[in-house]
């Protein structure tokens, strides 16, 4: 190569710019040192080429090459997943959010867990309208465009499926914390306080004191609500992160009831109805009520209470090496606030208390850390926080002597990582 | 320079008050402009919750048999021939309501519509919302009576002979019906103890013993 063109004009793309840089090496000795651009002294670096690698010598990728970016191609081993044993179909399913890659509070709109119960629709909001009506209401039918036109406000609100954990409940199960606790996730959830809609409707909260939340897929799922949580804090939310709704959460308009279980928070929500008793409908009689060990079921559990859990270290997360490390994790309460949190190292014979590290918003994920010198030795390392209610997380074993094995729903109790000699994490149940 | 900033707070405080006059006199906003009146045809299609007190069911008619018909041919595939399910989908049968307290390690109670669910609204309701899977509101109220009173016979809480209307299927008492409670919870108040807090722990579960994780084949990290 003896051209003196520039390095846009004589360089491929990607893949081809490592095949230039090679035949630019093989061809060094030969003289083509002034040809390939490398200045005299840089001939030594040729021979260590990760020195100057390709992107610092060659142009990268134009703006607009991604409409839509995406994360490094580096990290594609981020994404949700599924345990295909535990469902009929992926219809009636559920993905988990890979916790362990994430940092800070905020769920990627691209990572949020699904729980879908006939799958995901592709709504055209043209076709689509919200209706509320019932007892005592002017029937109202509402566009986006619509909804768009309302007052709007923007909250941090962690989203939690009472079954996560919930494979927990008689004995360490999953090996990966994206299936221990991936069933949560946290946004900003935007859109119009249902409170101004319900006010504006004339609804009174002591007589048509029931919401009846319906959505428009094709399970057309439905949750009784009390009216006076929805004119509490609940949202009709459009936006997610910013942008608009992703499909598998709910696209164009979902309710969102803060620090109430996931399955209230209906996507795709076509219908409110006003009503005075509860409907007592699928989901909230034949699932999502709670088994206890005398036979009875509690119903109507509807407070996701306060849980914690640590995601570095975590089977994804093995420790790397001896020395100054940071464990880190997340904390939640649809209660409120997270006031505190403790960690063990010990297998819960000591506690410290750990530092807060995120913004502290109501009924959202809350990251905490504490620093930890890693001697090399097994460890026991598990989280326990409080909630400005002053309720403590409890053990699994205290929630087991109450509500026996078969509860399914709400697991809540502190976890337990296993750090081995080899800094490899294990999901373990202590005595 | 104090009377230009005397002028900001006056003009400040206008626009305050005229912001105010936005709202109702009554106190109530008003967001008028915004929304349509449905018709009588929308609502009616998307209204179609049942509660207990039957408030919702429409007129029709089914009977048991009629509905084993329709069952065979539109629910077995998933739910199996005598509602006991079939792979992973839902039973639809089994199990009592005298042992839903059965403690055992390797398997729960059997929680199915005759052995735990409170309402057989939720039936017809649920039935009609949702089934058959990826068909959903495709049945007409004489067939999700018909299926309605197929599997309350299958869970032998209604006799073979019997036919069900909105009336007849609001008077049916399930035997779960008095099984439920409203939540009590907090019900564990753990304290944070921070230091003795207890003895030697044990490791007594390991989740690598089960096995059961999905892996994948190229590394994560």
């Amino acid at each position: 190569m003896t051209d003196t063109k520039t390095p846009r004009q004589t360089a491929p793309r990607s893949a081809g710019r490592r095949a230039f840089l090679r035949s630019g090496l093989a061809l060094a000795g030969a003289g083509a040192v002034a040809a390939t651009g490398l200045r005299p002294g840089a001939a030594q670096a040729a021979d260590a080429p990760d020195l100057i690698p390709e992107w610092t010598r060659y142009l990268g990728q134009g703006v607009v090459s991604a409409p839509y970016g995406k994360p490094s191609a580096f990290e594609k081993h981020v994404v949700r997943r599924t345990v295909p044993w535990l469902t009929a179909t992926a219809e009636s399913s559920v993905s988990f959010t890979p916790l362990a890659d994430l940092n800070g509070i905020i769920t990627p709109n691209g990572l949020h867990f699904e729980r879908h119960h006939a799958g995901y629709p592709d709504i055209d909001p043209q076709r689509h309208h919200l209706l509320i009506h019932g007892m005592a209401v002017k029937p109202i039918k509402l566009h986006l465009n619509d909804l768009l036109r309302y007052p709007q406000v923007s909250r941090i609100h962690f989203l939690e499926c009472p079954a996560n954990s919930g494979l927990e409940w008689r004995g360490a199960q999953m090996e990966k914390l994206q299936f221990t606790h991936g069933m949560v996730s946290c946004c900003e959830w935007t859109g119009v306080p249902v409170k101004l809609i319900f006010e504006q409707l004339g609804v009174d909260p002591k007589k048509a004191t029931w919401v009846l939340a319906e959505g428009a897929d094709s399970a057309a799922m439905s949750r009784s609500i009390p009216t006076e949580k929805m004119m509490d804090d609940a949202i009709l939310a459009y936006a997610q992160n910013g942008e608009m709704l992703r499909p598998e959460q709910g696209y164009p308009v979902r309710l969102i009831v803060p620090g109430f279980e996931g399955n209230m928070n209906v996507k795709w929500l076509r219908r409110l109805e006003l009503g005075d008793q509860p409907w007592h409908h699928r989901e909230e009689t034949s699932k999502y009520t709670d088994l206890m060990p005398d036979g009875r079921a509690r119903r109507f559990t509807w407070l996701m209470e306060a849980k914690s859990v640590i995601t570095s270290p975590s089977p994804e997360k093995p420790v790397l090496g001896k020395g100054y490390n940071e464990i880190r994790g997340l904390a939640w309460s649809g209660a409120g606030k997270i006031t505190r949190v403790d960690v063990s190292v010990d297998g819960g014979r000591n506690w410290q208390e750990a530092k807060i590290t995120s913004p502290v918003f109501d009924k959202s994920l809350t990251r905490f850390a504490l620093p930890w010198e890693w001697t090399g030795q097994e460890a026991l390392i598990m989280s326990r926080c409080i909630d400005e209610t002053g309720y403590v997380q409890p053990t699994l074993q205290q929630l087991r002597e109450k509500r026996g094995l078969w509860s399914i729903y709400h697991n809540n109790g502190i976890h337990t990582w296993m750090v081995t000699k080899s800094g490899e994490v294990e999901n373990v149940q202590l005595s | 320079m104090s009377s230009f900033r005397d002028a900001l707070i006056a003009s400040a405080a206008l626009l305050l008050a005229s912001a105010g006059a936005a709202f109702a006199a009554d106190g109530a906003t008003s967001f008028h402009g915004i929304g349509s009146a449905p018709t009588e045809a929308e609502i009616a299609a998307w209204d179609i919750d049942i509660r207990p007190d039957g408030m919702g069911l429409p007129p029709g008619q089914g009977s048991v048999a009629d509905g084993e018909e329709i069952f065979t041919t539109q629910c077995a595939h998933c739910h199996g021939d005598f509602g006991y399910g079939a792979g992973r989908y839902p039973a639809l049968v089994g199990g009592t309501v005298e042992d839903l307290d059965v403690q055992s390690v390797r398997s729960g109670p059997e929680k199915t519509i005759g052995s735990y669910w409170p309402y057989a609204s939720t039936l017809y309701d649920y039935i009609n919302r949702a089934m058959p899977f990826g068909n959903a509101e495709s049945l007409e109220p004489d067939q999700v009576y018909a299926l309605t009173a197929y599997i309350l016979n299958m869970n032998g809480i209604i006799d073979s002979d019997a036919v069900l209307d909105a009336k007849s299927l609001a008077a049916i008492k399930m035997p779960n019906e008095g099984g439920f409670y409203m939540d009590d919870r907090p019900d564990v108040h753990a304290e944070a103890c921070m230091s003795d807090c207890r003895d030697e722990p044990k490791v007594v579960s390991n989740a690598k013993k089960l096995a059961v994780t999905p892996q994948e084949e190229a590394a994560s990290q």
